[in-house]
Protein backbone atom coordinates (compact mmCIF):
# COMPACT_ATOMS: atom_id res chain seq x y z
CA UNK A 1 0.00 0.00 0.00
CA UNK A 2 1.55 3.12 -0.92
CA UNK A 3 1.66 6.37 1.14
CA UNK A 4 -2.28 7.91 1.15
CA UNK A 5 -3.01 11.65 0.63
CA UNK A 6 -5.62 12.13 3.64
CA UNK A 7 -5.97 15.49 2.26
CA UNK A 8 -6.90 14.31 -0.71
CA UNK A 9 -9.37 11.13 0.31
CA UNK A 10 -11.09 13.62 2.53
CA UNK A 11 -12.11 15.79 -0.65
CA UNK A 12 -13.51 12.82 -1.55
CA UNK A 13 -15.33 11.49 1.15
CA UNK A 14 -16.80 15.41 1.45
CA UNK A 15 -18.51 14.81 -2.04
CA UNK A 16 -19.52 11.18 -1.62
CA UNK A 17 -21.03 12.93 1.59
CA UNK A 18 -23.10 15.45 -0.77
CA UNK A 19 -23.99 12.44 -3.37
CA UNK A 20 -25.82 10.46 -0.95
CA UNK A 21 -27.56 13.28 0.96
CA UNK A 22 -28.59 14.29 -2.99
CA UNK A 23 -29.80 11.06 -4.02
CA UNK A 24 -31.72 10.00 -0.91
CA UNK A 25 -33.22 13.73 -1.19
CA UNK A 26 -34.12 13.54 -4.87
CA UNK A 27 -36.16 10.50 -4.41
CA UNK A 28 -37.40 11.08 -0.49
CA UNK A 29 -36.21 7.78 0.19
CA UNK A 30 -33.16 5.08 1.36
CA UNK A 31 -30.52 5.29 3.70
CA UNK A 32 -28.36 8.58 4.32
CA UNK A 33 -27.62 7.64 8.42
CA UNK A 34 -25.22 4.98 7.96
CA UNK A 35 -24.44 5.87 4.27
CA UNK A 36 -22.54 8.88 6.19
CA UNK A 37 -20.94 7.29 8.61
CA UNK A 38 -19.55 4.77 6.61
CA UNK A 39 -17.97 7.29 4.17
CA UNK A 40 -14.41 7.22 5.15
CA UNK A 41 -14.66 3.87 5.23
CA UNK A 42 -15.55 3.56 1.57
CA UNK A 43 -13.49 6.04 0.45
CA UNK A 44 -10.60 4.78 1.90
CA UNK A 45 -11.42 1.46 0.76
CA UNK A 46 -11.48 2.37 -3.22
CA UNK A 47 -9.68 5.36 -3.24
CA UNK A 48 -6.64 3.52 -1.11
CA UNK A 49 -7.07 -0.22 -0.21
CA UNK A 50 -8.28 -2.35 -2.92
CA UNK A 51 -6.78 -3.73 -5.10
CA UNK A 52 -8.84 -3.29 -8.33
CA UNK A 53 -8.46 -4.12 -11.88
CA UNK A 54 -10.98 -2.62 -14.72
CA UNK A 55 -12.78 -3.05 -16.40
CA UNK A 56 -15.12 -5.02 -13.87
CA UNK A 57 -15.88 -8.94 -14.37
CA UNK A 58 -18.19 -11.21 -12.07
CA UNK A 59 -15.02 -13.31 -11.53
CA UNK A 60 -13.51 -10.94 -9.65
CA UNK A 61 -10.03 -13.04 -10.36
CA UNK A 62 -6.90 -11.31 -9.57
CA UNK A 63 -7.78 -8.41 -7.49
CA UNK A 64 -9.72 -7.89 -4.20
CA UNK A 65 -13.27 -7.99 -3.51
CA UNK A 66 -15.40 -6.09 -1.65
CA UNK A 67 -19.00 -7.49 -0.48
CA UNK A 68 -21.57 -4.94 1.38
CA UNK A 69 -24.12 -7.06 3.24
CA UNK A 70 -25.99 -4.34 4.98
CA UNK A 71 -27.22 -3.76 1.62
CA UNK A 72 -28.93 -0.74 2.68
CA UNK A 73 -26.01 1.54 2.81
CA UNK A 74 -26.05 1.58 -1.04
CA UNK A 75 -26.13 5.22 -1.65
CA UNK A 76 -22.11 5.78 -0.11
CA UNK A 77 -20.95 2.40 -2.41
CA UNK A 78 -23.08 3.76 -5.29
CA UNK A 79 -21.71 6.97 -4.78
CA UNK A 80 -17.66 5.69 -4.02
CA UNK A 81 -18.31 3.42 -7.50
CA UNK A 82 -19.21 6.08 -9.86
CA UNK A 83 -16.53 8.38 -8.30
CA UNK A 84 -13.80 5.24 -8.87
CA UNK A 85 -15.11 4.85 -11.89
CA UNK A 86 -16.93 1.65 -11.96
CA UNK A 87 -19.71 3.98 -13.94
CA UNK A 88 -20.87 7.48 -14.54
CA UNK A 89 -21.68 9.69 -12.18
CA UNK A 90 -24.33 11.15 -13.75
CA UNK A 91 -26.01 7.45 -13.05
CA UNK A 92 -26.45 8.48 -9.56
CA UNK A 93 -29.61 10.66 -10.42
CA UNK A 94 -31.29 7.68 -11.31
CA UNK A 95 -31.00 6.11 -7.70
CA UNK A 96 -33.88 3.90 -6.68
CA UNK A 97 -35.76 5.15 -10.02
CA UNK A 98 -37.96 3.34 -12.57
CA UNK A 99 -35.65 1.20 -14.99
CA UNK A 100 -32.19 1.92 -13.39
CA UNK A 101 -29.23 -0.15 -12.01
CA UNK A 102 -29.32 1.33 -9.00
CA UNK A 103 -31.49 -0.56 -6.72
CA UNK A 104 -33.07 0.68 -3.44
CA UNK A 105 -30.70 -2.91 -1.96
CA UNK A 106 -27.49 -3.25 -4.30
CA UNK A 107 -28.36 -6.13 -7.16
CA UNK A 108 -26.96 -7.73 -10.02
CA UNK A 109 -29.45 -8.19 -12.16
CA UNK A 110 -29.43 -5.01 -14.31
CA UNK A 111 -25.60 -5.40 -14.39
CA UNK A 112 -24.54 -2.50 -12.16
CA UNK A 113 -20.51 -2.61 -12.22
CA UNK A 114 -18.78 -3.51 -8.93
CA UNK A 115 -21.83 -5.08 -7.88
CA UNK A 116 -21.49 -9.10 -7.56
CA UNK A 117 -24.03 -10.00 -4.92
CA UNK A 118 -27.40 -8.66 -4.12
CA UNK A 119 -27.70 -7.86 -0.22
CA UNK A 120 -30.51 -5.73 1.58
CA UNK A 121 -32.01 -9.08 3.87
CA UNK A 122 -29.31 -8.57 6.71
CA UNK A 123 -26.84 -11.21 7.74
CA UNK A 124 -25.96 -12.92 4.27
CA UNK A 125 -22.79 -11.14 3.55
CA UNK A 126 -20.42 -12.98 5.48
CA UNK A 127 -20.89 -15.65 4.35
CA UNK A 128 -21.45 -15.22 0.60
CA UNK A 129 -16.99 -13.22 1.77
CA UNK A 130 -16.53 -16.93 3.09
CA UNK A 131 -17.23 -18.60 0.11
CA UNK A 132 -15.64 -16.58 -1.76
CA UNK A 133 -12.60 -16.23 -0.01
CA UNK A 134 -12.32 -20.11 0.09
CA UNK A 135 -12.86 -19.86 -4.15
CA UNK A 136 -10.10 -17.48 -4.22
CA UNK A 137 -7.80 -19.85 -2.47
CA UNK A 138 -9.05 -22.61 -4.42
CA UNK A 139 -8.04 -20.66 -7.72
CA UNK A 140 -4.47 -19.43 -5.61
CA UNK A 141 -5.55 -15.99 -6.52
CA UNK A 142 -3.56 -14.27 -3.17
CA UNK A 143 -5.84 -11.26 -2.89
CA UNK A 144 -8.26 -10.46 -0.34
CA UNK A 145 -11.83 -10.51 0.35
CA UNK A 146 -13.44 -7.57 2.33
CA UNK A 147 -16.85 -7.28 3.58
CA UNK A 148 -18.70 -4.54 5.61
CA UNK A 149 -21.71 -5.68 8.19
CA UNK A 150 -23.80 -3.56 10.00
CA UNK A 151 -23.98 -3.70 13.76
CA UNK A 152 -27.47 -4.16 14.09
CA UNK A 153 -27.19 -6.90 11.64
CA UNK A 154 -25.22 -9.10 14.05
CA UNK A 155 -28.71 -9.59 15.68
CA UNK A 156 -28.88 -12.11 12.71
CA UNK A 157 -28.33 -15.57 13.57
CA UNK A 158 -26.66 -16.70 10.18
CA UNK A 159 -23.65 -14.11 10.82
CA UNK A 160 -22.63 -16.70 13.69
CA UNK A 161 -22.96 -19.46 11.67
CA UNK A 162 -20.27 -17.63 9.26
CA UNK A 163 -18.58 -16.79 12.59
CA UNK A 164 -17.74 -20.62 13.54
CA UNK A 165 -16.82 -21.23 10.08
CA UNK A 166 -14.45 -19.05 8.99
CA UNK A 167 -11.85 -20.07 11.97
CA UNK A 168 -12.77 -23.36 11.51
CA UNK A 169 -11.83 -23.33 7.62
CA UNK A 170 -8.99 -21.03 8.18
CA UNK A 171 -10.37 -18.42 5.92
CA UNK A 172 -7.47 -15.67 6.66
CA UNK A 173 -7.67 -14.29 3.62
CA UNK A 174 -10.98 -12.14 5.13
CA UNK A 175 -11.37 -8.87 6.57
CA UNK A 176 -14.53 -8.49 8.07
CA UNK A 177 -15.57 -5.23 9.14
CA UNK A 178 -18.60 -4.23 11.23
CA UNK A 179 -20.02 -1.33 11.27
CA UNK A 180 -20.34 -0.28 14.77
CA UNK A 181 -22.46 2.92 15.04
CA UNK A 182 -24.80 1.40 18.12
CA UNK A 183 -27.38 2.50 16.44
CA UNK A 184 -30.17 0.49 14.36
CA UNK A 185 -33.88 1.22 12.81
CA UNK A 186 -35.72 0.87 16.43
CA UNK A 187 -33.46 3.02 18.38
CA UNK A 188 -29.65 2.24 20.10
CA UNK A 189 -28.69 -0.89 19.39
CA UNK A 190 -28.29 -1.44 23.35
CA UNK A 191 -32.13 -0.97 23.61
CA UNK A 192 -33.26 -2.63 21.06
CA UNK A 193 -31.14 -5.83 21.36
CA UNK A 194 -27.96 -5.87 23.45
CA UNK A 195 -24.68 -7.05 21.16
CA UNK A 196 -23.04 -7.17 24.62
CA UNK A 197 -19.44 -7.59 24.48
CA UNK A 198 -18.31 -7.88 20.50
CA UNK A 199 -14.94 -7.96 20.83
CA UNK A 200 -14.71 -10.93 23.10
CA UNK A 201 -17.40 -12.49 20.94
CA UNK A 202 -15.41 -12.34 18.03
CA UNK A 203 -12.37 -13.21 19.67
CA UNK A 204 -14.54 -16.26 21.63
CA UNK A 205 -15.40 -17.48 17.79
CA UNK A 206 -11.28 -17.66 17.11
CA UNK A 207 -11.21 -14.26 14.77
CA UNK A 208 -8.40 -11.68 15.50
CA UNK A 209 -10.07 -8.49 16.00
CA UNK A 210 -9.14 -5.03 15.31
CA UNK A 211 -10.54 -1.92 16.31
CA UNK A 212 -10.76 1.25 15.02
CA UNK A 213 -11.78 4.72 14.42
CA UNK A 214 -14.31 4.80 11.06
CA UNK A 215 -15.04 8.58 10.97
CA UNK A 216 -11.02 9.40 11.09
CA UNK A 217 -9.31 8.72 7.34
CA UNK A 218 -5.89 8.29 9.10
CA UNK A 219 -7.03 6.36 11.22
CA UNK A 220 -9.04 3.87 8.73
CA UNK A 221 -6.31 3.84 6.39
CA UNK A 222 -4.28 2.30 9.57
CA UNK A 223 -6.61 0.36 10.29
CA UNK A 224 -7.09 -1.45 7.09
CA UNK A 225 -3.33 -1.44 6.73
CA UNK A 226 -2.73 -3.66 10.00
CA UNK A 227 -5.93 -5.60 9.30
CA UNK A 228 -4.01 -6.59 6.18
CA UNK A 229 -0.70 -7.65 7.77
CA UNK A 230 -2.59 -9.81 9.70
CA UNK A 231 -4.01 -11.72 7.02
CA UNK A 232 -2.07 -15.08 5.86
CA UNK A 233 -1.71 -16.25 9.64
CA UNK A 234 -4.47 -18.85 9.39
CA UNK A 235 -7.34 -16.71 11.02
CA UNK A 236 -9.60 -14.04 9.70
CA UNK A 237 -9.97 -10.32 10.40
CA UNK A 238 -12.47 -8.58 12.20
CA UNK A 239 -12.16 -4.69 12.51
CA UNK A 240 -14.63 -3.34 14.66
CA UNK A 241 -15.26 -0.05 13.42
CA UNK A 242 -16.98 2.74 15.66
CA UNK A 243 -18.86 5.33 13.50
CA UNK A 244 -21.48 7.78 13.84
CA UNK A 245 -24.32 7.35 12.28
CA UNK A 246 -24.98 10.53 10.26
CA UNK A 247 -21.15 11.59 10.77
CA UNK A 248 -20.68 14.51 8.63
CA UNK A 249 -23.97 16.41 8.85
CA UNK A 250 -24.42 18.42 12.56
CA UNK A 251 -28.42 17.72 13.01
CA UNK A 252 -28.00 14.11 11.70
CA UNK A 253 -24.57 12.85 13.84
CA UNK A 254 -25.27 10.45 16.68
CA UNK A 255 -29.16 9.68 16.00
CA UNK A 256 -30.67 6.67 14.47
CA UNK A 257 -33.47 8.75 13.64
CA UNK A 258 -31.86 9.76 9.76
CA UNK A 259 -31.42 5.71 9.48
CA UNK A 260 -33.81 5.55 6.57
CA UNK A 261 -35.28 9.30 6.16
CA UNK A 262 -34.44 11.68 3.69
CA UNK A 263 -33.61 15.17 4.23
CA UNK A 264 -36.56 17.49 3.27
CA UNK A 265 -35.22 20.94 1.06
CA UNK A 266 -34.33 22.94 3.45
CA UNK A 267 -32.53 19.92 5.53
CA UNK A 268 -30.74 19.08 2.36
CA UNK A 269 -29.39 22.80 1.80
CA UNK A 270 -28.17 22.99 5.25
CA UNK A 271 -26.26 19.89 4.82
CA UNK A 272 -24.88 20.72 1.98
CA UNK A 273 -23.69 24.06 3.55
CA UNK A 274 -21.29 21.83 5.64
CA UNK A 275 -20.03 19.73 2.85
CA UNK A 276 -17.80 21.43 0.32
CA UNK A 277 -18.10 20.51 -3.37
CA UNK A 278 -14.92 19.27 -3.81
CA UNK A 279 -15.23 16.78 -7.29
CA UNK A 280 -18.61 18.65 -8.80
CA UNK A 281 -21.79 17.45 -7.64
CA UNK A 282 -23.46 14.65 -10.27
CA UNK B 1 -42.40 -48.09 -27.39
CA UNK B 2 -40.33 -50.34 -24.70
CA UNK B 3 -41.90 -52.17 -21.97
CA UNK B 4 -40.55 -51.32 -18.48
CA UNK B 5 -38.78 -53.66 -15.90
CA UNK B 6 -36.35 -53.85 -13.75
CA UNK B 7 -33.99 -56.28 -12.07
CA UNK B 8 -32.61 -53.80 -9.14
CA UNK B 9 -33.89 -51.01 -6.86
CA UNK B 10 -31.43 -48.54 -5.83
CA UNK B 11 -31.97 -44.95 -3.52
CA UNK B 12 -31.95 -41.79 -5.85
CA UNK B 13 -29.13 -40.43 -3.66
CA UNK B 14 -27.24 -43.04 -4.66
CA UNK B 15 -27.45 -41.99 -8.10
CA UNK B 16 -26.06 -38.15 -6.82
CA UNK B 17 -23.38 -39.69 -4.92
CA UNK B 18 -21.73 -41.21 -7.81
CA UNK B 19 -22.70 -38.61 -10.42
CA UNK B 20 -21.38 -36.12 -7.98
CA UNK B 21 -18.03 -38.43 -7.54
CA UNK B 22 -17.71 -38.51 -11.82
CA UNK B 23 -18.10 -34.70 -11.98
CA UNK B 24 -15.40 -34.45 -9.76
CA UNK B 25 -12.99 -36.74 -12.07
CA UNK B 26 -14.11 -34.38 -15.22
CA UNK B 27 -14.68 -31.29 -13.61
CA UNK B 28 -12.35 -29.33 -11.75
CA UNK B 29 -14.34 -26.33 -11.16
CA UNK B 30 -17.17 -28.66 -9.21
CA UNK B 31 -16.97 -28.05 -5.45
CA UNK B 32 -19.18 -30.12 -2.61
CA UNK B 33 -20.91 -28.48 0.16
CA UNK B 34 -22.90 -30.61 3.11
CA UNK B 35 -24.72 -29.64 6.91
CA UNK B 36 -23.85 -32.72 8.34
CA UNK B 37 -25.14 -35.51 6.44
CA UNK B 38 -22.62 -36.44 4.30
CA UNK B 39 -23.73 -40.27 4.65
CA UNK B 40 -27.58 -39.20 4.17
CA UNK B 41 -26.82 -37.64 1.15
CA UNK B 42 -23.96 -39.73 -0.38
CA UNK B 43 -21.41 -37.52 -0.56
CA UNK B 44 -18.56 -39.62 1.15
CA UNK B 45 -16.88 -40.69 -1.82
CA UNK B 46 -16.89 -37.28 -3.56
CA UNK B 47 -14.75 -36.16 -0.09
CA UNK B 48 -12.66 -38.55 -0.23
CA UNK B 49 -11.33 -38.24 -3.54
CA UNK B 50 -11.24 -34.36 -3.68
CA UNK B 51 -11.12 -32.87 -0.10
CA UNK B 52 -9.69 -29.82 -1.15
CA UNK B 53 -12.89 -29.41 -2.82
CA UNK B 54 -15.01 -30.54 -0.16
CA UNK B 55 -16.59 -28.25 2.78
CA UNK B 56 -18.11 -29.66 6.11
CA UNK B 57 -20.41 -26.56 6.73
CA UNK B 58 -21.97 -28.28 10.15
CA UNK B 59 -25.58 -27.84 11.25
CA UNK B 60 -25.82 -24.43 9.88
CA UNK B 61 -27.93 -24.72 6.36
CA UNK B 62 -28.16 -20.98 5.87
CA UNK B 63 -24.11 -20.07 6.06
CA UNK B 64 -24.10 -22.78 3.34
CA UNK B 65 -26.41 -21.68 0.93
CA UNK B 66 -24.35 -17.89 1.26
CA UNK B 67 -20.74 -20.04 1.11
CA UNK B 68 -22.00 -21.91 -1.76
CA UNK B 69 -23.01 -18.43 -3.99
CA UNK B 70 -19.53 -16.71 -2.86
CA UNK B 71 -17.67 -19.36 -3.90
CA UNK B 72 -19.07 -18.92 -7.71
CA UNK B 73 -17.31 -15.57 -7.60
CA UNK B 74 -14.12 -17.49 -9.20
CA UNK B 75 -16.13 -20.02 -11.26
CA UNK B 76 -15.85 -22.30 -8.82
CA UNK B 77 -19.73 -24.96 -9.53
CA UNK B 78 -20.71 -25.27 -5.88
CA UNK B 79 -23.35 -28.62 -4.99
CA UNK B 80 -24.83 -28.03 -1.64
CA UNK B 81 -26.12 -31.42 0.08
CA UNK B 82 -28.85 -31.53 3.00
CA UNK B 83 -32.33 -32.38 3.15
CA UNK B 84 -34.68 -31.24 0.85
CA UNK B 85 -36.45 -29.55 4.30
CA UNK B 86 -32.99 -28.01 4.97
CA UNK B 87 -32.58 -27.04 1.59
CA UNK B 88 -35.75 -25.29 0.88
CA UNK B 89 -38.16 -23.67 3.47
CA UNK B 90 -34.96 -23.34 6.24
CA UNK B 91 -32.95 -21.30 3.71
CA UNK B 92 -35.74 -19.53 1.63
CA UNK B 93 -34.76 -16.26 1.83
CA UNK B 94 -30.43 -16.89 1.85
CA UNK B 95 -31.64 -18.77 -1.81
CA UNK B 96 -34.05 -16.18 -3.01
CA UNK B 97 -31.48 -12.75 -1.99
CA UNK B 98 -27.98 -14.77 -2.48
CA UNK B 99 -28.49 -17.65 -5.15
CA UNK B 100 -31.82 -16.95 -7.50
CA UNK B 101 -32.08 -13.26 -7.56
CA UNK B 102 -28.03 -12.86 -8.36
CA UNK B 103 -28.08 -15.56 -10.52
CA UNK B 104 -25.57 -17.77 -9.04
CA UNK B 105 -24.21 -21.08 -10.93
CA UNK B 106 -25.16 -22.94 -7.49
CA UNK B 107 -26.86 -26.27 -7.52
CA UNK B 108 -29.01 -26.97 -4.36
CA UNK B 109 -29.41 -30.72 -4.01
CA UNK B 110 -32.11 -32.24 -2.44
CA UNK B 111 -32.03 -35.63 -0.53
CA UNK B 112 -34.85 -37.35 1.48
CA UNK B 113 -37.93 -35.28 0.09
CA UNK B 114 -41.52 -36.07 0.07
CA UNK B 115 -43.11 -38.99 2.15
CA UNK B 116 -41.13 -41.68 1.38
CA UNK B 117 -38.39 -40.41 3.21
CA UNK B 118 -40.57 -42.36 5.93
CA UNK B 119 -40.06 -43.30 9.88
CA UNK B 120 -38.59 -39.39 10.88
CA UNK B 121 -41.87 -38.39 10.46
CA UNK B 122 -43.20 -35.30 8.92
CA UNK B 123 -40.60 -32.23 10.32
CA UNK B 124 -38.50 -33.85 7.90
CA UNK B 125 -41.27 -34.86 5.16
CA UNK B 126 -41.34 -31.86 2.71
CA UNK B 127 -44.26 -31.50 0.79
CA UNK B 128 -43.95 -28.11 0.27
CA UNK B 129 -40.52 -27.88 -1.83
CA UNK B 130 -40.81 -27.99 -5.44
CA UNK B 131 -43.63 -25.33 -4.75
CA UNK B 132 -41.39 -22.98 -3.11
CA UNK B 133 -38.46 -23.23 -5.72
CA UNK B 134 -40.17 -23.21 -8.80
CA UNK B 135 -41.52 -19.61 -7.72
CA UNK B 136 -38.13 -18.61 -7.68
CA UNK B 137 -37.37 -16.58 -10.89
CA UNK B 138 -34.08 -17.94 -12.29
CA UNK B 139 -34.39 -21.38 -10.44
CA UNK B 140 -34.55 -24.46 -12.63
CA UNK B 141 -36.09 -27.54 -10.73
CA UNK B 142 -35.76 -31.08 -11.57
CA UNK B 143 -36.88 -34.18 -9.92
CA UNK B 144 -35.35 -37.51 -11.57
CA UNK B 145 -37.36 -40.79 -11.19
CA UNK B 146 -34.61 -42.90 -10.38
CA UNK B 147 -30.91 -44.08 -9.82
CA UNK B 148 -29.61 -43.69 -13.53
CA UNK B 149 -31.57 -40.57 -14.37
CA UNK B 150 -30.53 -38.58 -10.98
CA UNK B 151 -27.42 -39.45 -12.00
CA UNK B 152 -27.40 -38.24 -15.06
CA UNK B 153 -29.69 -34.75 -14.18
CA UNK B 154 -26.42 -34.36 -11.63
CA UNK B 155 -24.09 -34.55 -14.20
CA UNK B 156 -26.23 -32.85 -17.11
CA UNK B 157 -26.39 -29.77 -14.29
CA UNK B 158 -22.60 -28.85 -14.29
CA UNK B 159 -23.07 -27.80 -17.91
CA UNK B 160 -25.98 -25.82 -17.16
CA UNK B 161 -24.75 -21.62 -16.00
CA UNK B 162 -27.64 -21.04 -13.38
CA UNK B 163 -29.55 -22.04 -9.86
CA UNK B 164 -30.41 -25.67 -9.97
CA UNK B 165 -32.85 -27.05 -7.65
CA UNK B 166 -32.30 -31.20 -7.73
CA UNK B 167 -34.46 -33.10 -5.84
CA UNK B 168 -34.11 -37.01 -4.78
CA UNK B 169 -35.00 -39.41 -2.28
CA UNK B 170 -33.81 -41.57 0.34
CA UNK B 171 -35.83 -45.38 -0.58
CA UNK B 172 -34.71 -48.16 -3.27
CA UNK B 173 -36.89 -47.80 -6.28
CA UNK B 174 -36.48 -49.41 -8.91
CA UNK B 175 -33.94 -48.50 -12.07
CA UNK B 176 -35.87 -48.55 -15.00
CA UNK B 177 -34.43 -45.82 -16.96
CA UNK B 178 -30.76 -46.45 -19.03
CA UNK B 179 -27.81 -46.20 -17.60
CA UNK B 180 -26.25 -44.13 -20.66
CA UNK B 181 -28.72 -42.01 -20.79
CA UNK B 182 -28.28 -38.13 -21.83
CA UNK B 183 -30.33 -35.97 -19.46
CA UNK B 184 -31.51 -32.83 -21.19
CA UNK B 185 -33.26 -30.14 -18.85
CA UNK B 186 -36.38 -29.11 -19.61
CA UNK B 187 -37.63 -32.16 -22.12
CA UNK B 188 -40.04 -34.22 -21.17
CA UNK B 189 -40.08 -38.05 -21.52
CA UNK B 190 -42.09 -39.96 -23.14
CA UNK B 191 -42.20 -43.55 -21.86
CA UNK B 192 -44.78 -45.18 -22.88
CA UNK B 193 -47.78 -44.28 -26.10
CA UNK B 194 -50.88 -44.01 -25.36
CA UNK B 195 -54.64 -42.43 -26.84
CA UNK B 196 -56.95 -42.33 -23.97
CA UNK B 197 -55.42 -40.39 -21.34
CA UNK B 198 -52.26 -38.38 -20.35
CA UNK B 199 -50.39 -39.26 -17.16
CA UNK B 200 -47.94 -36.96 -15.82
CA UNK B 201 -45.63 -38.07 -13.72
CA UNK B 202 -42.18 -36.55 -11.49
CA UNK B 203 -39.82 -38.07 -9.21
CA UNK B 204 -40.55 -41.25 -7.75
CA UNK B 205 -44.18 -41.30 -9.05
CA UNK B 206 -42.90 -42.26 -12.57
CA UNK B 207 -42.31 -46.22 -11.78
CA UNK B 208 -45.68 -45.68 -10.31
CA UNK B 209 -47.39 -44.19 -13.32
CA UNK B 210 -45.39 -47.27 -15.11
CA UNK B 211 -47.15 -50.06 -12.94
CA UNK B 212 -51.00 -48.13 -13.39
CA UNK B 213 -50.06 -47.97 -17.18
CA UNK B 214 -50.00 -51.89 -16.92
CA UNK B 215 -53.50 -52.32 -14.83
CA UNK B 216 -54.89 -49.93 -17.16
CA UNK B 217 -54.10 -51.80 -20.43
CA UNK B 218 -55.71 -54.92 -18.82
CA UNK B 219 -59.23 -52.97 -18.75
CA UNK B 220 -58.38 -51.89 -22.35
CA UNK B 221 -57.32 -48.53 -21.12
CA UNK B 222 -54.74 -46.92 -23.53
CA UNK B 223 -52.64 -44.57 -21.27
CA UNK B 224 -49.86 -42.37 -22.39
CA UNK B 225 -47.24 -42.25 -19.42
CA UNK B 226 -44.95 -38.94 -19.78
CA UNK B 227 -42.11 -38.13 -17.11
CA UNK B 228 -41.47 -34.58 -16.35
CA UNK B 229 -38.44 -34.50 -14.79
CA UNK B 230 -37.70 -30.85 -15.09
CA UNK B 231 -40.18 -28.78 -13.36
CA UNK B 232 -39.53 -25.83 -14.81
CA UNK B 233 -38.60 -24.96 -17.22
CA UNK B 234 -42.15 -27.35 -17.53
CA UNK B 235 -42.16 -28.75 -21.05
CA UNK B 236 -45.35 -27.37 -22.09
CA UNK B 237 -45.31 -28.44 -25.49
CA UNK B 238 -44.83 -32.26 -24.70
CA UNK B 239 -47.88 -31.69 -22.62
CA UNK B 240 -50.12 -29.88 -25.00
CA UNK B 241 -49.14 -32.11 -27.65
CA UNK B 242 -50.33 -35.21 -25.08
CA UNK B 243 -53.54 -33.67 -24.63
CA UNK B 244 -54.68 -32.60 -27.51
CA UNK B 245 -54.12 -36.51 -28.19
CA UNK B 246 -55.76 -38.04 -25.28
CA UNK B 247 -58.43 -34.90 -24.27
CA UNK B 248 -57.37 -35.76 -20.15
CA UNK B 249 -54.51 -35.42 -18.09
CA UNK B 250 -53.62 -36.76 -14.78
CA UNK B 251 -50.54 -35.49 -12.93
CA UNK B 252 -48.80 -37.89 -10.18
CA UNK B 253 -45.96 -36.73 -7.73
CA UNK B 254 -44.62 -36.86 -4.20
CA UNK B 255 -45.49 -33.30 -3.05
CA UNK B 256 -48.77 -31.30 -2.20
CA UNK B 257 -51.35 -30.53 -4.64
CA UNK B 258 -50.56 -26.79 -3.90
CA UNK B 259 -47.47 -25.60 -5.51
CA UNK B 260 -46.20 -29.18 -7.26
CA UNK B 261 -46.49 -30.32 -10.95
CA UNK B 262 -50.02 -30.57 -10.90
CA UNK B 263 -50.61 -27.09 -10.66
CA UNK B 264 -48.03 -26.19 -13.29
CA UNK B 265 -50.04 -28.64 -15.05
CA UNK B 266 -53.04 -27.16 -14.64
CA UNK B 267 -51.78 -23.71 -15.36
CA UNK B 268 -50.53 -25.10 -18.83
CA UNK B 269 -53.79 -26.64 -19.74
CA UNK B 270 -55.70 -23.73 -18.34
CA UNK B 271 -53.83 -21.34 -20.61
CA UNK B 272 -53.86 -23.03 -23.91
CA UNK B 273 -56.54 -26.28 -24.22
CA UNK B 274 -58.62 -26.23 -20.43
CA UNK B 275 -59.59 -30.13 -20.51
CA UNK B 276 -59.63 -32.53 -17.14
CA UNK B 277 -56.86 -32.99 -15.09
CA UNK B 278 -56.96 -35.44 -12.06
CA UNK B 279 -54.10 -34.42 -9.43
CA UNK B 280 -52.68 -37.45 -7.51
CA UNK B 281 -50.85 -35.37 -4.58
CA UNK B 282 -50.77 -34.93 -1.09
CA UNK B 283 -53.89 -32.59 -0.67
CA UNK B 284 -53.52 -29.93 2.03
CA UNK B 285 -51.94 -32.28 4.42
CA UNK B 286 -48.46 -33.11 6.68
CA UNK B 287 -47.30 -36.31 6.90
CA UNK B 288 -46.62 -38.91 9.73
CA UNK B 289 -44.21 -41.73 10.34
CA UNK B 290 -44.48 -44.50 8.92
CA UNK B 291 -42.97 -46.96 6.52
CA UNK B 292 -42.51 -45.50 2.56
CA UNK B 293 -45.04 -47.98 0.67
CA UNK B 294 -47.59 -47.77 4.24
CA UNK B 295 -47.42 -43.30 3.61
CA UNK B 296 -47.72 -43.84 -0.14
CA UNK B 297 -50.87 -45.57 0.39
CA UNK B 298 -52.32 -43.43 3.29
CA UNK B 299 -51.80 -40.14 1.38
CA UNK B 300 -52.82 -41.75 -1.68
CA UNK B 301 -50.20 -41.06 -4.23
CA UNK B 302 -49.51 -44.84 -6.00
CA UNK B 303 -50.10 -46.35 -8.75
CA UNK B 304 -54.09 -47.75 -7.36
CA UNK B 305 -54.43 -44.01 -7.44
CA UNK B 306 -53.18 -43.16 -10.52
CA UNK B 307 -55.35 -45.78 -12.47
CA UNK B 308 -58.87 -44.44 -10.60
CA UNK B 309 -57.41 -41.27 -11.45
CA UNK B 310 -57.23 -41.87 -14.61
CA UNK B 311 -60.97 -43.01 -14.87
CA UNK B 312 -62.51 -40.39 -13.40
CA UNK B 313 -60.36 -37.92 -15.49
CA UNK B 314 -61.56 -39.75 -18.62
CA UNK B 315 -65.27 -39.58 -17.51
CA UNK B 316 -65.14 -35.90 -17.19
CA UNK B 317 -64.36 -35.92 -20.99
Amino acid sequence: MSQPNIEELEKVASQVRRDILRMVHAVNSGHPGASLGCTEFFTALYFHVLNKKQPFDMDGKGEDLFFLSNGHISPVWYSVLARSGYFDVSELATFRKLNSRLQGHPATEEGLPGIRVASGSLGQGLSFACGAAQAKKLNNDDNLVYALMGDGELQEGQVWEAAMYAPHHKIDNLIASVDFNGQQIDGPTEKVMSLADLKAKWLAFGWEVIESNGNDMKEIIAALKLAKSLTGKGKPIMNLMRTDMGYGVDFMVGTHKWHGVAPNDDQLADALSQLEETLGDY
Amino acid sequence: MTKFTYTEKKDTRSGFGDGLLELGRTNPNVVGLCADLIGSLKMGAFQKEFPERFFQVGIAEANMIGLAAGMTIGGKIPFTGTFANFSTGRVYDQIRQSVAYSEKNVKICASHAGLTLGEDGATHQILEDIGMMKMLPNMTVINPCDYNQTKAATIAIADHHGPVYLRFGRPKVPIFTPADQKFEIGKALKLIEGSDVSIFATGHLVWEAIEAEAVLAEEGINAEVINIHTIKPLDAEAILESVAKTGCAVSAEEHQMNGGLGDSVAQTLALNNPSPLEMVAVNDSFGESGTPAQLMTKYGIDAKNIVLAAKKAMERK
